[in-house]
């Protein structure tokens, strides 16, 4: 084994083993001390439900998703055009900052049921809270990565007489990439937490629901096999946002900065 | 030097104090012909780097004059002691962007980038960015994106200081190529900050001594022919201009220490 094909290993390779190993462990212990499926399914059981369940999954999958990507594509917009406004002017920071720190420090589950009373729109809720918990960390990171431009690179930008647009797009955006990228990565995980909180307490049902739906529905009914389906879903996607997020980060950092090196 | 009644720059009685009260200049005149190579030599925290700025225009005085002779568009080089590239930007780009910040683009740029690189030697490294680089290539890449201006006045803030020796003295070679031009302009203006002796008696017609709090104690003008080529650092000569220029900062270092 040459050595890039025992790195390529190390990466891949080894997350996947540890998987299948604590899989076969949990069907072992399951099959082995006769545990319940209504305490403990075991993996094969939660996959044969899966399966059953297929089709109603899969629309409630596609609801929690397209919730999620919209909503972290409005905290992405809401997040960088914040932090480039408080980049450019101080006055604007100390006035809103404030807001900012109490939107994130309140816990997203205490401002759900407002919102639902605020909004009577179950999906304006789920969407709301799946914003919230995203917009932080995007503001926060991607302003520190705009005062984190070179100082020499921005007077040399000063005796070139850069306009405010050029510093921003050929200095400042550049040099906020990495800690926006920081960013993302984090906010992408909390904004599918956020959507399904937001689920819990919405209660919505009905047709236009999520996975989190799912999950109460099925404990309401104590399908546990199917609570394990719809979790494992959530799971997955959660594992898929983080991997396209940070394959994202690799693509455009890879060459130039240190935080995606590949020895 | 013969000082003209218009220099190019001129500093007088210049004194700049930061917000806070720190001292940076205290009373500082100083002035610079065209076509001259003036080194600013002294120890740490006496100011030269301030001098540099007010010169640059990036800050002005407290108190006191500084007048610059300068076309209004005229951009100096300058170089700062870290290549101060951008990270993400190819040699090429980091290279081409005082051009594009001011519009320019197409086949002239081109060229303008090429013979920039091919004069600091980085021809065939237009792709690479800045970490594939060594540091005195990176060096080079900062030397080549003030050279694409055609700059007539050189401010450069101890660009060779993080350099090892070998380095430093190749660079110090392409440095007095870039501002005496062989196509028939006037050479360049420098202003070079140094903490070195022997960088500074080697490149400059006139060194500069300061000391601290920000003053000037001594100007020793090396009169030796100009420029200098690589044989005047094993002359005998060159010995006797380091030990009269070391014996200033000696003095500056002294007159400068903490009262």
């Amino acid at each position: 084994m040459t050595r890039a094909n025992a790195g390529a290993f190390t990466r891949a390779g080894v997350p996947t083993l540890s998987v299948i190993v604590f899989l076969a462990a949990w069907e072992i212990a399951v099959r082995a001390l006769h545990i319940p499926a209504y305490l403990l399914p075991a993996p094969s059981l939660i996959a044969a439900t899966l399966a059953d369940n297929f089709a109603s999954l899969m629309t409630s999958w596609w609801f929690t998703l397209r919730v999620t990507l919209a909503a972290l594509a409005l905290a992405i917009a809401g997040g960088v055009l914040i932090a480039a406004l408080f980049a450019l002017s101080r006055t604007a920071e100390r006035a809103l900052a404030p807001f900012a720190v109490v939107l994130q420090v309140t816990p997203i589950v205490a401002i759900a049921p407002l919102l639902m009373i605020l909004t009577d729109s179950s999906l304006a809720t789920v969407l709301a809270c799946a914003w919230l918990v995203a917009f932080f960390p995007i503001l926060a990171n991607t302003l520190t990565g705009l005062r984190s431009a070179d100082a020499n690179l921005r007077d040399l930008f000063t005796l070139y007489r850069a306009s405010r647009w050029q510093t921003l797009r050929h200095l400042l955006v550049p040099a906020a990439l990495p800690s926006f990228m920081t960013g993302l990565r984090i906010a992408g995980g909390l904004t599918l937490i956020g959507e399904v909180g937001g689920e819990f307490v919405a209660g919505a049902a009905g047709r236009d629901t999520g996975l989190a739906s799912r999950i109460l529905e099925a404990s309401f009914r104590t399908e546990i096999p199917k609570m394990f389906a719809a979790l494992t879903l959530v799971a997955l996607t959660g594992v898929a946002i983080y991997l396209a997020t940070a394959a994202l980060s690799r693509t455009l950092l890879a060459r130039w900065h240190d935080s995606e090196r590949t020895p | 030097m013969n000082h003209s009644p218009t220099s190019l720059l001129s500093l007088s009685h210049v004194r700049r104090e930061f917000p806070g009260g720190r001292l940076a200049l205290a009373d500082v005149s100083l002035r610079i012909e065209a076509g001259e190579f003036v080194s600013l030599l002294g120890p740490s925290g006496c100011g030269k780097s301030t001098v540099l700025r007010l010169l640059s225009g990036l800050d002005s005085p407290t108190s006191g004059t500084l007048t610059r002779d300068l076309a209004p568009d005229a951009v100096p080089g300058y170089v700062f002691q870290d290549a101060a590239l951008m990270p993400w930007a190819s040699v090429r780009r980091n290279t081409e962007l005082p051009l594009t910040l001011r519009g320019e683009g197409g086949a002239t740029l081109h060229a303008k980038v090429d013979a920039a690189l091919r004069a600091v030697g980085l021809g065939d490294s237009a792709d690479a960015v800045p970490r594939e680089l060594s540091g005195g290539m990176r060096m080079r890449v900062s030397l080549a994106r003030a050279l694409v201006t055609a700059p007539r006045l050189w401010l450069l803030d101890e660009p060779f200081g993080a350099l090892d020796e070998i380095t430093r003295f190749a660079l110090n070679q392409t440095l007095l190529s870039l501002c005496q031009p062989r196509d028939g302009t006037p050479p360049a203006t420098a202003v070079f900050v140094t903490h070195s002796v022997y960088e500074a008696v080697f490149l400059s017609q006139r060194v500069v001594v300061m000391a601290r709090p920000g003053r000037i104690v001594d100007e020793v003008a090396i009169d030796e022919p100009y420029p200098r080529d690589a044989g005047f650092r094993t002359t005998p000569r060159f010995t006797a201009w380091c030990a009269r220029v070391s014996d200033a900062l000696q003095r500056a270092s002294v007159a400068g220490a903490p009262a």
